[in-house]
């Protein structure tokens, strides 16, 4: 696969595995934060930090938004999807999250019509073809999914398609970010960016965090190379003592970003004054809501929520997990009573929680595959 | 010993411990063939069916009347959509439990067939179910004797579901089975994987994607005759269905308490299967294939055994994927294209696409 | 967040922002709208997240990331090389 294998390629890995290890000063400690949690999926899946000397660890950040979706929104889209005549699409990512009564794949056992899509274009199509059934698209995801979202409903719009609406569970990545960075508990040296996010923003929103904070940011791409790059190039600032903002995945992300889905975003959505985020609270101008103009597709509107605070269960340590202060075997649940078939935390359950990846990936012995190279 | 590695140990007794049924309604996760499907046989089945025969849940149970070994198996057929690419229900219907029979190293005779079908369900269409069947049953050499046919009200079925049972005859002087398998032992899969479930998958339609691409479903006996005539020291035979082969390797892995390790550059996977897969965030490690043969061999033995694979039209890109290790036991391990490792865990249920 | 894989552009729907694009032998129909008019045409990579061409994949930048791996490598094999190297004055 072109521009996939390329980057895959173990003798470049080798290579770049061998930079690493001789930029790292004698002695000293490195922490990369990680913020997507594509990063941490690609990380585990492909075994990069076996590359990694043991002086480097790659926290892993918030930057997942099934993790970070608290229980009482589930629990408002499992209402949505039991009321009568509604199908809820969602993306496969969402049904296994648990709400408090149980899962998206639970309602359904119990009768709620809820399908997996793959493009929030498919919803529209069950809509179209279902004109009797109100449709309900359960929106999630970043900066880099929410122009999608936008353009659907404003090809919804357009069709005048009445039976379609979106359930807008958007949040954006800097607020998260600066969440981190404002929080005592963790010493960073650096971000690893995330990559399709940055695609749409661009890397000019990142300026603030060598500013402010003192801390160099790669934008990187989810191939494994990618990741080893962008760590090296974050190593080699380090070393050479710069603190600026660098764009690794040059291939897709224009330093600009792309106006037009910001553009498209901006039309039909607009920042809520604050929003819940498990782990880390709430914070403001952090979550997407639908514009006033396109009520008629904004399921928070049309549908009575519930909307119920749920505190995480007391034995849930997600939030530490998120903010990167916790490695995934430090939560005292990990991996006995919280697992991937009885999660407790959306970090387990999540396709790239912090937590899954580890427990079905990262669970063993690792060996390193390099020496760490004299000074 | 370090806090990870006591976590790692503190995780690996939780694994070891009978699971415990706790969900009260039945979900798609226990039709998966993963941790769920487990969790329901052993909880539930075995529980109450408890038996020395049954208790190795193995893809058929072998056993002895009057001095000769019989193998007997039973499988149901769910399939949406009835018909796809390279075959319909009714070649899986047959083809499955041939194949459970022949990873049993018995040859196959007779097929009972029963169908439960919905109220409006097309004749038409249960006749070319039924031809399908038959055909199927003449390529691998055994015959349907006996059956039954039930009809539920509209809307408590899809369309057909078809229950084969099966029964073998033992002929080869071997004993098959995954606690069997030692370290050192070879691991090898008779061709490209993820054929099938890919096939359905696009063939139900929702996700808007178009490839070149059949169902591998197929009767494996012949194979599986031609590699036992071969060769002497095979451990065990599994084919691979749902849950695909991370979930054999997994129950391998468990059962004898080894572990094993995957070559990912060595699995065979066929570039529409690859394709699919990462668009939609998948691991065809896990995708269901309908005609694939898992088998661990004596290292010794190895060779041998790929050439009697290969052969066979069915075998003609089999290849070694992976060795038996002594440890981490119990865990499968997977050394990626790009040089790292990581586990391969059974899932808990199906395998969902993601866009995170 | 976020998977996005990229994928050749096969045909325009013109008049539409719709797309065929092809991955390893996988098509599917994908919105270029992000992309702008006339951003893409047949033989384009772009990459594909739900159904939508976030980006138009850059050759040249793909090239050039690979190249300053490559580098990295040589800078390394080079280092190797003058180690081994016999010392000038012995």
């Amino acid at each position: 696969m072109r521009f996939v294998d390329e980057f895959r390629d173990p003798a470049r890995a080798r290579a770049v595995a061998r930079e690493i290890a001789a930029l790292c000063a004698p002695g000293r400690q490195y922490k990369l934060m990680e913020v997507c949690g594509g990063h941490t999926h690609t990380i585990y899946k492909h075994g990069i930090e076996d590359y990694l000397p043991a002086a480097i660890t790659l926290v892993h950040g918030p930057g997942c938004p099934v993790c970070v979706m608290p229980m009482g929104r589930v629990d408002d889209a499992i209402h949505i999807a039991a009321q009568p005549g509604v199908i809820l699409a969602c993306f496969g990512d969402m049904m296994r999250v648990p709400g408090s009564r149980g899962s998206f794949l639970d309602a359904k056992a119990r009768g709620a019509d809820i399908r997996m899509v793959y493009s929030p274009l498919d919803a529209l199509k069950i809509a179209r073809t279902h004109v009797d059934r109100r449709v309900v698209f359960m929106a999630i995801g970043f900066e880099t999914t929410a122009p999608a979202t936008a353009l659907t409903v404003l090809r919804a719009a357009e069709e005048g398609l009445g039976n379609f609406s979106i359930f807008c569970n958007h949040v954006t990545i800097l607020p998260a970010i600066k969440a981190i960075l404002d929080s005592p508990d963790l010493r960073l040296d650096g971000f690893l960016g995330p990559g399709h996010v940055s695609t749409v923003i661009g890397c000019l929103p990142y300026g603030f965090i060598p500013r402010d904070f003192g801390k160099p940011l790669v934008v990187a791409g989810f191939e494994p190379l990618d990741v080893l790059h962008a760590v090296a190039m974050l190593l080699r600032q380090l070393a050479e003592g710069r603190c600026e903002v660098e764009n690794q995945y040059g291939r897709a992300v224009p330093w600009e970003g792309n106006e037009r889905a910001v553009a498209a975003i901006t039309r039909v959505m607009e920042l809520r004054p604050h929003f819940e985020w498990r782990g880390l609270g709430f914070i403001a101008h952090s979550a997407l809501r639908v514009r006033g103009e396109f009520a008629a597709f904004d399921a928070e509107r049309i549908f009575e929520l519930p909307g119920v605070r749920v505190a995480d269960p007391k034995a849930c340590q997600c939030g530490e997990v998120l903010k990167g202060v916790l490695k995934p075997w430090e939560c005292k649940v990990f991996g006995t009573a919280c697992t991937p078939e009885t999660p407790i935390g959306t970090c387990m359950v999540s396709s790239e929680g912090a937590c899954a990846a580890y427990y079905n990936y990262g669970r063993f012995q690792r060996r390193r595959l390099l020496e760490p190279s004299p000074a | 010993m370090s806090g990870e590695q006591q976590v790692l140990e503190r995780i690996e007794r939780a694994r070891r411990r009978q699971p415990r049924l706790r969900d009260e309604h039945i979900t798609m996760a226990h039709g998966a063939g993963g941790k769920a499907t487990r969790t329901l046989v052993e909880a539930l089945f075995l529980d109450a069916f408890r038996n020395p025969l049954l208790a190795p849940l193995e893809d058929q149970a072998v056993f002895s009347v009057g001095g000769q070994r019989l193998a007997l198996t039973t499988d149901a057929f769910v399939v949406s959509p009835l018909f796809f690419p390279g075959g319909c229900l009714g070649d899986l219907a047959v083809n499955g439990t041939v194949n459970d029979l022949a990873v049993g190293g018995a040859r196959p005779l007779y097929l009972s067939a029963a169908f439960v079908l919905e109220e409006g369900f097309a004749v038409a269409d249960l006749r070319r179910i039924a031809d399908a069947m038959a055909a199927a049953a003449r390529a691998a050499g055994v015959s349907i004797v006996t059956g039954d046919t039930k009809v539920v009200q509209r809307d408590k079925g899809d369309g057909c579901y078809v229950t084969t049972a099966g029964v073998g005859l033992v002929e080869h002087d071997v004993t098959l089975g995954a606690a069997t398998v030692r370290p050192g032992d070879a691991v090898l899969v008779s061709g490209p994987i993820g054929d099938h479930g890919i096939t359905i998958l696009l063939a139900r339609g929702d996700l808007d994607l178009a490839a070149e691409l059949a169902s591998d479903t197929a009767a494996l006996w012949p194979l599986v005759a031609g590699l036992l005539d071969a060769v002497p020291g095979v451990r065990c035979l599994r084919d691979a269905t749902r849950g695909g082969v991370a979930t054999i390797l997994n129950e391998v892995a468990a059962a004898a308490q080894v572990g094993v390790v995957v070559d990912e550059a060595a699995v065979p996977v066929r570039t529409e299967v690859r394709g699919a897969c990462e668009l939609l965030g998948l691991d065809p490690l896990y995708v269901a294939c309908e005609g694939r043969l898992v088998t661990v061999v004596d290292a010794a033995a190895a060779d041998a055994a790929l050439a009697a694979l290969a052969a066979h039209p069915l075998g003609r890109d089999a290849a070694r994927i992976g060795t038996v290790e002594a440890g981490p036991a119990g865990l499968v391990l997977l050394r990626t294209r790009f040089g790292g490792t990581r586990i391969v865990d059974l899932l808990v249920g199906d395998p969902l696409p993601r866009i995170c | 967040m976020c998977l996005a894989i990229p994928g050749r552009v096969v045909a325009l729907d013109t008049g539409t922002d719709l797309a065929r694009v092809d991955v390893v032998g996988v098509t599917r129909t994908i919105n270029v709208a992000l992309l702008g008019p006339g951003a893409v045409a047949p033989g384009d990579w772009v990459l594909i997240h739900v159904g939508f061409a976030m980006a138009k994949i850059d050759e040249a930048e793909a090239q050039a990331t690979l190249a300053a791996l490559e580098a990295m490598g040589q800078l390394w094999d080079e280092e190797v090389e003058a180690l081994r190297a016999p010392d000038p004055g012995g």
